[in-house]
């Protein structure tokens, strides 16, 4: 017993190191392993979050064309470029892109990248989970495209209302397909969720004390739990959905106690929340990137953080106004309608902060700027017909038409993927150490803005005219065509904004002024690193005094020494004021993850196919598993 | 950037137990999750009972016995499993493999238990909504249960091995806390299945 | 630019104008229930225009107004810094009472919309992938008949529809009369209106349900009281039976082929309960849930190829020779 508990007595440490010889000796442990199988085993968060950030943007395209195509359908009445079934598989396919494989997996993706730099530690929590996270993603993302190129994608809408999915109005493998690849999705976004959460509350820079943890870290770690507490829901969804299609069981059989609505609370209570996944770390890029430009700290950091906790807390309140029109009892369908607008009140709060900033500050007006600004406009325009379709009669009129789909649009892609694409401008620099053409950024945001809004509005005014959504087509008297038509005119112009910021991002690669450290003079740890950072993130971990680090500093940054340089180590340190405990060894690079996301995958897709996988399919899981977490003697394990 | 020390970590252990560690707080988050899969499939199942006038529906309750020795084995099994805790927070590896090998015994035991209560639920899964229901509460309980066990197993192994460091230790008392919360799930999952129909 | 963007305003008017009048609009409101609805719609959105001008001003006079430049970021004047606390809190608190009084205004509305007056007319109401049954019953079981697609009802009078589903999930939605009720599989649903004006009022399924959830429309026509209950009895009556040697041999047709396995024709032996009641196919507007206005040549369209037209729906295409296709049209033509 003696013996193993003696503390090891070889161990390097960084006290006396110079720079130079640190860098080194820190890029050899840290780095990872060279050649395509090495690249495979990577388990550093940059590369992780930068893989996972452009297979999101990938999908995204995906998903995008699939919008323009039925753009094209419904530019005129009955037109017949898409066939009933294929419109229904199209637009399926977009909302379940868009959610579940762009707006979810980006933000977390960026989660990924940013949360470890910014509250100042060398690796996310749980480095290998982190890889795994990323290959189901990506293999249930392609099983579901792979599906679709086959004639076998999902018809029955993203929400996958019972019974239109169940086996007897849709036999075939279309809906399993689309419970699986949410299965896949869940799976990966758990994961990400759970080393979020633990990165931020122990792995936070000496000092980072609640009030100093940066606004976007704030924002992501309200997103992880909103993550772990809605996704088992609809976990719960779409693995009963499997059920009754695979094994006859009865959730949503009528004729034998089932009962339809049950999939629908099921749905939203996770569905609702899953907005508000989209959107809070929106608000939180917002957060920074007003810092930044306006020159100052935003005003309101307390109730900036507090609306965004209790943003999360409502978003479990409202899932029934998505119920209004199901013949819910009255009373309880109002309850909603109260707790529904009241969301407006912590997002409200959010902009009086923003608006307070900007008011004092002296605004910059670089591309980030410029996309936060677009994002006022249309964001305060979606929150307020998101107060109207809270009101139980309004929303029995626009519920499901295109009302609706503009209100959302508003809310998701002025809420969230504005601040997005600011937030590529803003951190594009951090990530390849080049800065992205302004030049062509200003173009991007016009364009972006303009047909945005040209293509989204009328639809206000067709869903109001009586145009329902998810219809392939309408008839000329019905006097839908001219709206439709400028619509669609946006949403080619809109479409082509996305190809100028691929445009961008492909030219600025090659040829972009070098970026530095710090391009923006920006106050979080982030740009205390070089751009792109190294594998170590930092040579030594900072010392945080201040919320704003960097503008409190004057150039000089405080950092602890007595870190191993010898083995993998992250500092942990306690909840509240982030005082240090603990030198924790963090795993190195491994190809089990890959391995067991593989074995994960075979499972996942065998299961739509035969329930006997879950026999044959658990071993090799459970012996990737093995592989994963035995010790292989490195120092990482031993100590 | 231009550095300065202004501390030093030097002599701060390389592990430690409980809240001090990630994996703790890791499984912290994976039991919040999972504590909410299995509040969702209650609400699932209390759905489903409020909804249909006659509980169950085409069938006689489960039979008592198989549900109700689980559960005493899962109390009972609580003394052995914290006997481990603390023989690991001691770093006493004799202790430790001991408590493990009874704890990976009585995991064994209770995956045998399980296949009595699936024979004695009286119902099947494709009978009618409870049965469905009923089988996918306990086979939900069953994964946590049968991935604990084998995480157990695998613990158990590796502490007999030249593997077992401090470490280790930190990790056999996550493994204490985690079976914990696997008896405090199956708590309502037993009244819920056992004694809501009978109600 | 500014041209384009011009015809656009211009487009966008005109649409605002026309969507006061389409025949499936919200603001084309012909009920009480509709109506109320509109009332508190204009209030709802009078209220976002404002707050959202009042966000642009404030956030556009932030950004160009003059201030000094600050030499260090972190310099904050901490009067600034408490009074734009203070404001925030009182934005905050406007922002909740607003949404609260608009709260009442929406529970207001429910009171009307939801109101429960005994119905003069019930009608059952049961989704069909992709067309509407429509039953009306009454006290004696005589006076009750079935047809599709297309419901009349009297003007002035508050009339009751109760929602079902044979199928798939479905949601009942006329704009002008009210807001829409889903016809949920395994419950019954019931929703009421009353229409101001006479009028045919368009509507459609509003909840997605299948390939041809985009051909599912129907109409509500609106009649004064004394046509209503002409329009009834008509409806009541069981088919005339054919006369002419063509429909004779049309309605042996009918029968022979299979039609009358789906479909029913009252007072004959044609009794199916699949497909929509043809007994009075030929007082209807509209073949096919509103897909094509009914004459002779899209029914004939419709009857020789039924997938061409509306793919996907269960009506299968029967091999049928031209003369025998005349036949049955001819006969179906007589079912007034």
């Amino acid at each position: 017993m003696s013996d193993i508990a003696r503390e090891p007595a070889r161990d390097l440490r960084d006290n006396k190191l110079e720079q130079s010889e640190l860098a080194a000796l820190l890029l050899e442990i840290w780095r990872t392993p060279s050649g395509w199988l090495g690249s495979l085993t990577s388990v550093d968060h940059k590369v992780v979050g930068k893989r996972y950030i452009l297979t999101a943007f990938a999908f995204l395209v995906l998903g995008g064309l699939l919008a323009v195509l039925m753009r094209l359908q419904l530019a005129g009445a009955e037109r017949k470029l898409l066939s009933p079934d294929l419109y229904n598989q199209v637009f399926t396919m977009h909302g379940s892109t868009m959610m579940f494989l762009f707006a979810v997996p980006v933000m977390e993706a960026f989660a990924v990248y940013f949360v470890p730099l910014m509250v100042g530690t060398r690796n996310i929590a749980f480095p290998r989970l982190n890889a795994f996270s990323y290959w189901t993603f990506l293999f249930g993302g392609c099983f579901l495209w792979i599906a679709f190129l086959f004639n076998v994608g999902p018809d029955v809408g993203w929400f996958a209302y019972v019974p239109l999915s169940s086996l007897q109005y849709n036999p075939g493998k279309r809906a399993d397909v689309w419970a699986q690849m949410i299965t896949f999705t869940e799976v990966a976004a758990l994961a990400v969720a759970v080393e979020i959460v633990v990165t931020v509350f122990k792995q936070r820079a000496v000092g980072m004390t609640l009030d100093r943890i940066p606004v976007f870290v704030w924002a992501m770690l309200v997103t992880s739990f909103l993550v772990l507490f809605a996704m088992p829901s609809i976990v719960v969804a779409s693995t009963s959905l499997i059920l009754d299609r695979l094994v006859n069981t009865h959730f949503y059989d009528t004729a034998s106690g089932g009962n339809v609505l049950l999939w629908q609370h099921l749905f939203w209570f996770f569905g609702h929340p899953e907005v508000y996944i989209i959107f809070i770390p929106g608000t939180g890029m917002v957060s920074m990137i007003i810092a930044t430009f306006a020159g100052r700290p935003v005003v309101g950091y307390v109730i900036i953080v507090l609306s965004l906790i209790a943003t999360g807390f409502l978003s479990f309140g409202l899932w029934v106004h998505h119920m209004f029109t199901t013949g819910l009892p009255q009373l309880g369908a109002s309850m909603f309608t109260a707790s529904s607008m009241l969301i407006a009140v912590p997002s409200g709060l959010q902009i009086f902060c923003w608006l307070a900033t900007l008011w004092d500050g002296r605004p910059v007006y670089r591309t980030p700027l410029l996309f936060v600004l677009g994002f006022f406009a249309i964001f305060v325009l979606g929150g307020l017909s998101g107060v109207m379709v809270a009101s139980v009669p309004i929303d029995m009129q626009v519920h499901d038409t295109y009302f609706v789909v503009a209100h959302f649009h508003y809310v998701l892609i002025g809420g969230a993927v504005f601040p997005l694409v600011g937030a590529v401008y803003y951190w594009f620099p951090k990530i390849t150490g080049r800065m992205l053409s302004e030049r062509l950024g200003r173009w991007n945001f016009w364009l972006a803005f303009i047909s945005f809004n040209v293509a989204f509005f009328p639809m206000h005014i067709l869903g109001l005219m009586g145009m329902p959504r998810r219809v392939y087509t309408y008839t000329p008297e019905m006097g839908w065509d001219h709206l439709n038509l400028l619509s669609s005119a946006g949403g080619a112009a809109f479409a082509a904004s996305f190809a100028l910021l691929i445009a961008n991002v492909v030219l600025s690669l090659r040829s972009g002024a070098l970026a530095g450290d710090n391009p923006w003079g920006a106050s979080t740890l982030e740009w205390a690193t070089s751009s792109p950072p190294p594998p170590y993130n930092f040579s030594r971990i900072p010392v945080v005094t201040h919320r704003d680090p960097l503008w409190a500093g004057g150039g000089n940054l405080p950092v602890v020494a007595g870190l191993s340089v010898e083995r993998r180590e992250v500092l942990l340190s306690s909840i509240a004021d982030a005082e240090p405990h603990t030198r924790e060894a963090s795993p190195e690079p491994s190809i089990w993850p890959l391995l067991t996301a593989i074995a994960t995958t075979i499972f996942f897709v065998g299961s739509i196919f035969t329930p006997w996988s879950v026999v044959w399919g658990t071993p090799p899981i459970a012996i990737a598993l093995i592989g994963w977490f035995w010790p292989t003697g490195s120092k990482e394990d031993e100590e | 950037m231009k550095q300065t020390i202004v501390r030093s970590v030097n002599e701060l252990p390389t592990y430690g137990f409980g809240s001090r560690t990630g994996p703790w707080w890791g499984a912290m988050a994976f039991i919040a999750l999972e504590g909410m899969g299995f509040a969702v499939a209650i609400a699932a199942y209390l759905y489903l009972y409020a909804v249909n006038p006659k509980w169950p529906i085409n069938s006689p309750p489960p039979d008592l016995w198989p549900g109700t020795l689980a559960t005493a084995v899962y109390v009972l099994s609580v003394i052995p499993n914290e006997l481990t805790s603390r023989w690991a927070h001691k770093l006493d590896l004799r202790g430790v493999r001991i408590g493990l090998v009874i704890m990976s015994l009585i995991g064994l035991a209770l995956l045998v238990i399980r296949g009595f209560e699936f024979a004695h639920l009286n119902a099947r899964w494709d009978l009618d909504a409870y049965g469905s229901v009923v089988w996918f509460v306990l086979a939900l309980h069953t994964t946590h249960l049968a991935t604990d066990v084998g995480d157990t197993l695998v613990l158990t192994v590796l502490m007999f091995t030249r593997h077992a460091k401090p470490r280790r230790f930190s990790d056999v008392t996550d493994n204490v806390f985690y079976w914990n919360f696997v008896v405090i799930a199956w708590l309502p999952l037993y009244v819920l299945l056992d004694w809501t129909p009978r109600l | 630019m500014v041209v384009w963007l011009r015809s656009g305003l211009t487009v966008a008017a005109t649409c605002v104008l026309t969507s006061c009048t389409g025949w499936q609009s919200s603001f084309n409101a012909q009920a009480a229930q509709s109506e109320e609805i509109k009332r508190i719609l204009l209030i709802f959105i009078a209220v976002s225009t404002v707050v959202w001008v009042a966000v642009m001003l404030v956030l556009l006079v932030g950004l160009i107004r003059g201030r000094p430049l600050r030499e260090q970021r972190l310099d904050l004047d901490e009067a600034f810094e408490r009074r734009a606390g203070s404001v925030i809190l009182v934005a905050g608190i406007a922002t909740t009472i607003a949404v609260l009084a608009l709260s009442v205004v929406s529970y207001g509305a429910q009171r009307t919309v939801f109101a429960n007056d005994p119905p003069v007319v019930t009608v059952k109401v049961t989704g069909h992938q992709w067309w509407w049954e429509v039953q009306y019953q009454a006290d004696s079981p005589h006076l009750g008949f079935t047809t599709a697609n297309e419901i009349r009802v009297p003007v002035g009078q508050p009339v009751t529809v109760e929602l079902e589903s044979a199928d798939v999930i479905h949601s009942f939605w006329v704009p002008s009369l009210t807001g829409k009720m889903d016809l949920v599989t395994g419950q019954q649903n019931r929703t009421q209106f009353t229409a101001k004006n006479p009028g045919v009022y368009r509507g459609q399924c509003a909840e997605f349900c299948g390939m041809q959830h985009a051909h599912m429309a129907f109409t509500v026509t609106a009649l004064a009281q004394d046509e209503y209950r002409r329009w009834r009895d008509q409806q009541n009556q069981s088919a005339p039976s054919p006369s002419d040697p063509l429909s004779i041999r049309g309605e042996q047709l009918f029968r022979g082929r299979g039609c009358g396995l789906c479909h029913t024709i009252r007072g004959t032996l044609a009794g199916g309960q699949l497909g929509p009641d043809l007994t009075h196919i030929a007082s209807r507007d509209t073949i096919a849930a509103g897909t094509l206005p009914r004459n002779s040549g899209n029914l004939a369209a419709w009857i020789a190829d039924p997938q061409h037209i509306k793919p996907g729906n269960l009506m299968p295409k029967m091999p049928l020779r031209s003369d025998e296709l005349i036949a049955i049209l001819h006969y179906l033509e007589q079912l007034q």
